[in-house]
């Protein structure tokens, strides 16, 4: 049992702990907040495993951007009379369904290959070295997401036009 | 000395049936949609880690992506959203069908 290990296990339980909150509140502001605590750990976590760089791209683009977004629309549209049945019963049963085979799963993973007991060594991926390796290996990949992330600005502009301009 | 690679899985595993159970069993599109970003978030974490066992950036590289393609698809959701509220004046996913 490391320091390492030890931060790794508090880091875990504060993200499932924080997760597991905001996935069972009623108020959506509330909600939001406890996820972007539950990214910051997040981001903890890929900074223990070696890569600093995600780390600080996790806490500017999840934490910063995605949860500010959310939190915007739920400013905008009006849902705080919105009453919500709150997890019925006949919506449990595909769930309960794929957990069973997660955990089956899981346990047939763990169990049958005894190299994954090896704990990892420690290790850091430089960003200099991590922005080289990913220009040289994946600039294909890279244009294409840059491209998706235009038709995704094209899109939101036309349906926020769209929405805008029509009275429904 | 962190820990074993099965426990980075566990938690990555834990995390995306939280997401799934999010997006399956709430009733409301804005918490569906966050249980889709809890889900994109839990593969990054897999990728990450498994970027540590095996001492390659390949996983790190895969997880930049998964952050790209989460951004794109939760700015194109939301406006999604705006639409059908516009029309319907509910995200309750049971008013549209």
């Amino acid at each position: 049992m490391t320091l390492y290990s030890v931060i790794f296990y508090m880091l875990a339980v504060l993200i499932l702990v924080s997760t597991g909150l905001a996935i069972s509140r009623r108020n959506l502001v509330h909600a939001v907040v406890y996820l972007v605590i539950s990214f910051f750990g997040t981001a903890m976590l890929f900074y223990l495993l070696g890569a600093p760089f995600l780390a600080a791209l996790e806490v500017i683009i999840y934490a910063g951007a995605i949860m500010v977004l959310f939190l915007f629309i739920i400013m905008m549209l009006k849902v705080e009379a919105f009453e919500e049945q709150f997890f019925p019963i006949r919506q449990w049963i595909p769930a309960v369904g794929m957990c069973l085979v997660f955990i089956a799963a899981g346990t047939l993973m763990i169990v049958g290959d005894p190299d994954i007991r090896i704990p990892l060594k420690a290790a850091v991926a430089e960003p200099v070295f991590f922005g080289h390796y990913l220009f040289r290996q994946h600039w294909l990949a890279i244009e294409i997401v840059s491209l998706l992330l235009l038709i995704a600005v094209v899109a939101v502009l036309y349906l926020g036009k769209d929405a805008g301009r029509r009275n429904y | 000395m962190i820990v074993p690679y099965s426990h980075i899985i566990l938690l990555a595993g834990i995390l995306f049936l939280m997401g799934m159970f999010c997006a399956v069993t709430r009733r409301n599109l804005i918490m569906i949609l966050l249980g889709l970003e809890i889900m994109l978030n839990s593969g990054a974490v897999a990728f990450i880690g498994a970027a540590l066992r095996w001492q390659h950036l390949e996983g790190q590289a895969i997880a930049i992506f998964i952050l790209a393609i989460a951004a794109a698809e939760v700015s194109v959701g939301l406006a999604v959203i705006v639409c059908a509220y516009r029309r319907k004046g509910s995200i309750d996913p049971g008013a549209y069908n």
